[in-house]
């Protein structure tokens, strides 16, 4: 699980600096963007009572914010969908400081999201961005982004069925069987996890570790399965949430048409999908009880490599260098990651012993910082 | 010391960065270290990065220190020596940079384009310089691994195992080494993580390690610092302006093998834990027994000011002193520079604490092993201290202005 969006790294940034740098691209424009561009950020005022964005109206394309925080409160601001999935959200910005988050946004209709405090619903405003965002920059990222969409809805799908499946064997009272299908029936959703986390409220119901759970909230999903079969050693009492998670993934694959993807979020989500891998998987904590960890990192690595091999015509275009050094990293990821398979697949995390993970983690780190150059890259 | 550098500083890039970003990279003019050592430097000041040596051995001891070993990813042979190059070309332009309070790359930490992580980390802007010196060593591994272990020098043995040593792997050895020691820790563990960063793909760190209280001077006119036993440390150490002992006992001469080393050094890595629960319950007469040196003057026991000759023969002969003093070991000198730690605790409601011992020799064949050799067996401090990490580098030579780290052996 992965509760924030990328976008907001692009956005991390000392206060002090922001004025510069909004000087600094004005003079080099906006030309990183894959959209139309702004002459310079948007200003948000935000108080412990208000949240006042310098106009209400933007022009299409990528939009830069800037929160000045004049409260006295740790600050957040989110730019949201009508259904209130997340564009991006710029977090931490302390009381008399300001923070910068860039977004890609359609024309259409938004809310912008003051978080005083950083709990509760916030403050919001609407917001409308018009006009026709200049195209692409690149006509071969269209068919990428295409192609991709295709890829989701069939890894989304691949997940529904194995999720069926899992629920039926809960339902049978199958332990061995449930057992067997839980991690495979999880492939799909590591493949495309950071779309399916754009959605915002899916994430949380379907993929929550025990270790997120803030008190009071309910704890359902992949997870409570999980701990049912694996740690508790039985079935019972899991047929609800089974069925539950089979109407998330539903849900999921349902949604998956109008998700908003561009050629920007797609190179993000390639970045995140290593993250990932590098936050929660090589400790093990991911899959806690069941320890399939790495199940979840080879799926994991299959969605970032599917993200690179569909931009890598306009990569190798535009980087060449970035191009090589992407597939050479992913190489001997995936040669480590084949080292440890066994006829009957992946063996339990368990069995990887210190000196092993260290050398899959230097492999995921090797990966990740080329990786976390894609987007500029592509998007340039 | 040299004038500084005429770059522009973290400080005034910071000021500038509108115009600068504008006018593009602004011009910078290195400083260079002359084959003279150092005096006393100012705080906060530049130590320039060129010269014959490198920084960080000679110069004054700075306050802190941010040390960590590197493991190369690389497959042998000349491939891997590629990627290695690659990178120490790319470690050298940033540690000129750095050293001088520059970003790693002109406008790193606040870039134009906001669609990619910043390139320099941004945690040192407008900090000063703070006397920042990197200086890289080579384990034994880098020579097998970058296909070259025929130019290995023979001076870099396997360290023995020392009496009573209990050395952890994971904290010792690594295939390169890079000391970065400044007057502000926020400084050293900058660069530290900004050449880790670069490293990513090439090499991973291994071990790392914070030091303060600089056990060590190099300045014998200033006052000598003290160690966490109380006690004065490295009083009669070499002095940093003392070119005819440096030529002797520290940089490795023209004549010495291998040919590439010449003007470098070997550097000596051990993390001694320090029981210093168990010293405090000592008696102050038995501290001074055990150190030979009386604990506020730090003169000699039996004499009455610091800098008084130390008479070997004259000191209780299992004394740190007695056994360490050059009289006892045939002229042998090595020069100190360690840093003290105190990493958290040891499970058992100690403090983990004690000395990161760094020293610089010509031949550590001729000078630290058999000076441990002798510690580890006779010191009657060796109560106190277990050894638990160990390095030996070879530190290359100094480097010039448009060359990089150990070109002298990767390009022989």
């Amino acid at each position: 699980v992965h509760t924030h969006a990328r976008p907001t790294r692009a956005g991390v940034r000392a206060g002090v600096l922001v004025g510069v740098l909004l000087g600094a691209a004005g003079l080099a424009g906006c030309s990183s963007s894959s959209g139309g561009s702004q002459a310079g950020a948007i200003t948000v005022t935000g108080t412990d009572t208000a949240c006042t964005p310098q106009t209400s109206q933007v022009a299409a394309g990528t939009v830069a914010f800037r929160l000045e925080n004049q409260g006295s409160r740790v600050n957040e601001l989110y730019v949201l969908r009508p259904d209130g999935s997340i564009v991006g959200e710029r977090e931490n910005v302390g009381p008399g400081t300001s923070g910068e988050l860039r977004v890609d946004m359609p024309a259409g209709s938004y809310t912008l999201q003051c978080k005083p405090g950083m709990t509760g619903d916030g403050i919001r405003t609407a917001i409308t961005a018009t006009g026709a965002a200049t195209a692409a920059s690149d006509p071969r990222l269209g068919p990428a982004v295409t192609a991709y969409r295709g890829y989701v809805l069939t890894e989304a799908k691949r997940s529904l069925a194995g999720a069926q499946q899992l629920r039926d064997a809960v339902a049978a009272g199958n332990l061995a069987e449930a057992k067997a299908l839980y991690a495979s029936s999880r492939v799909g959703w590591e493949r495309i996890e950071p779309v399916a986390e754009s959605f915002g409220d899916l994430d949380p119901r379907i993929d929550l570790r025990e270790a997120d759970l803030e008190s009071g909230q309910t704890w359902t999903g992949w997870h409570v399965i999980e701990k049912g079969l694996f740690r508790s050693g039985t079935t019972k009492g899991l047929k609800p949430v089974a069925d539950r998670l089979v109407t998330d993934l539903q849900d999921l694959v349902r949604r998956v048409p109008t998700a908003e993807i561009s050629a920007t979020s797609m190179a993000n989500g390639a970045a995140e999908l290593l993250d990932e891998v590098a936050k929660t998987k090589i400790t093990g904590e991911e899959e806690a009880f069941s320890h399939t960890d790495l199940v979840d990192i080879q799926a994991n690595v299959d969605g970032a490599r599917q993200v690179v091999t569909l931009l890598r015509p306009v990569l190798t275009a535009k980087s060449p260098d970035l191009a090589t050094q992407l597939e050479s990293s992913l190489a001997d990821l995936q040669k480590i990651l084949d080292g440890h398979r066994t006829s009957a697949g992946f063996p339990s995390y368990t069995s990887i012993t210190q000196d092993q993970r260290r050398t899959l983690s230097e492999a995921v780190d090797a990966a990740s910082d080329p990786l976390s150059r894609l987007t500029a890259a592509v998007a340039s | 010391v040299s004038g500084p550098a005429t770059g522009t500083s973290r400080r005034a890039a910071l000021g500038l960065l509108g115009s600068a970003v504008a006018a593009g990279a602004a011009g910078v003019t290195w400083a260079v270290r002359t084959g003279d050592a150092e005096a006393a430097a100012t705080p906060g000041t530049a130590v320039p990065f060129h010269g014959d040596h490198q920084a960080g051995i000679a110069t004054a001891v700075q306050d802190r220190l941010h040390m960590a070993a590197f493991d190369l990813r690389v497959a042998g042979g000349s491939s891997g020596r590629a990627a290695v190059v690659r990178m120490l070309r790319q470690w050298t332009g940033a540690a000129a940079r750095m050293t001088q309070g520059l970003e790693t790359v002109d406008g790193g930490a606040a870039p134009t384009i906001l669609d990619a992580p910043p390139e320099d980390t941004g945690e040192a802007l407008a900090l000063p310089p703070s006397r920042l010196t990197l200086t890289l060593g080579l384990g034994p591994g880098f020579f097998a691994k970058t296909g070259l272990d025929d130019s290995r020098p023979s001076a870099l043995v396997d360290l023995p195992r020392f009496k009573g040593d209990d050395i952890d792997p994971a904290r010792s050895g690594g295939d390169l080494v890079v000391q970065a020691c400044a007057d502000d820790p926020q400084v050293a563990v900058h660069a530290i993580r900004n050449l880790a960063r670069m490293a990513t793909g090439t090499a991973a760190v291994r071990w790392s390690q914070l030091g303060f209280g600089r056990t060590s001077s190099t300045t014998p006119t200033e006052q000598t610092p003290r160690n966490l036993f109380g006690f004065k440390d490295g009083t009669n150490n070499i002095a940093g302006d003392d070119e005819a002992t440096l030529n002797q006992h520290v940089w490795v001469g023209a004549g010495d093998d291998p040919g590439w080393m010449t003007g470098g050094s070997y550097l000596v890595a051990r993390r001694i834990a320090m029981r210093i629960e168990s010293w405090d319950r000592v008696s102050l007469r038995e501290q001074e027994d055990v150190t030979g040196r009386h604990k506020i003057s730090g003169a000699p026991v039996g004499a009455t000011a610091e800098h008084d000759p130390v008479q070997v023969s004259a000191l209780p002969p299992t004394a740190h002193v007695a056994i360490a003093h050059p009289d006892a070991n045939g002229g042998v000198r090595i020069l100190r520079r360690g840093y003290s730690y105190v990493d958290g605790s040891d499970g058992f409601g100690h403090l983990d604490a004690g000395l990161f011992f760094i020293a610089f020799c010509r031949d550590p064949r001729t000078q630290y092993v058999p000076l441990q050799t002798r510690l580890a067996r006779s010191d009657a401090m060796t109560e106190y201290l277990t050894h638990t990490a160990s390095g030996l580098y070879a530190v290359p030579p100094g480097v010039r202005p448009g060359q990089y780290w150990a070109q002298s052996l990767l390009e022989a």
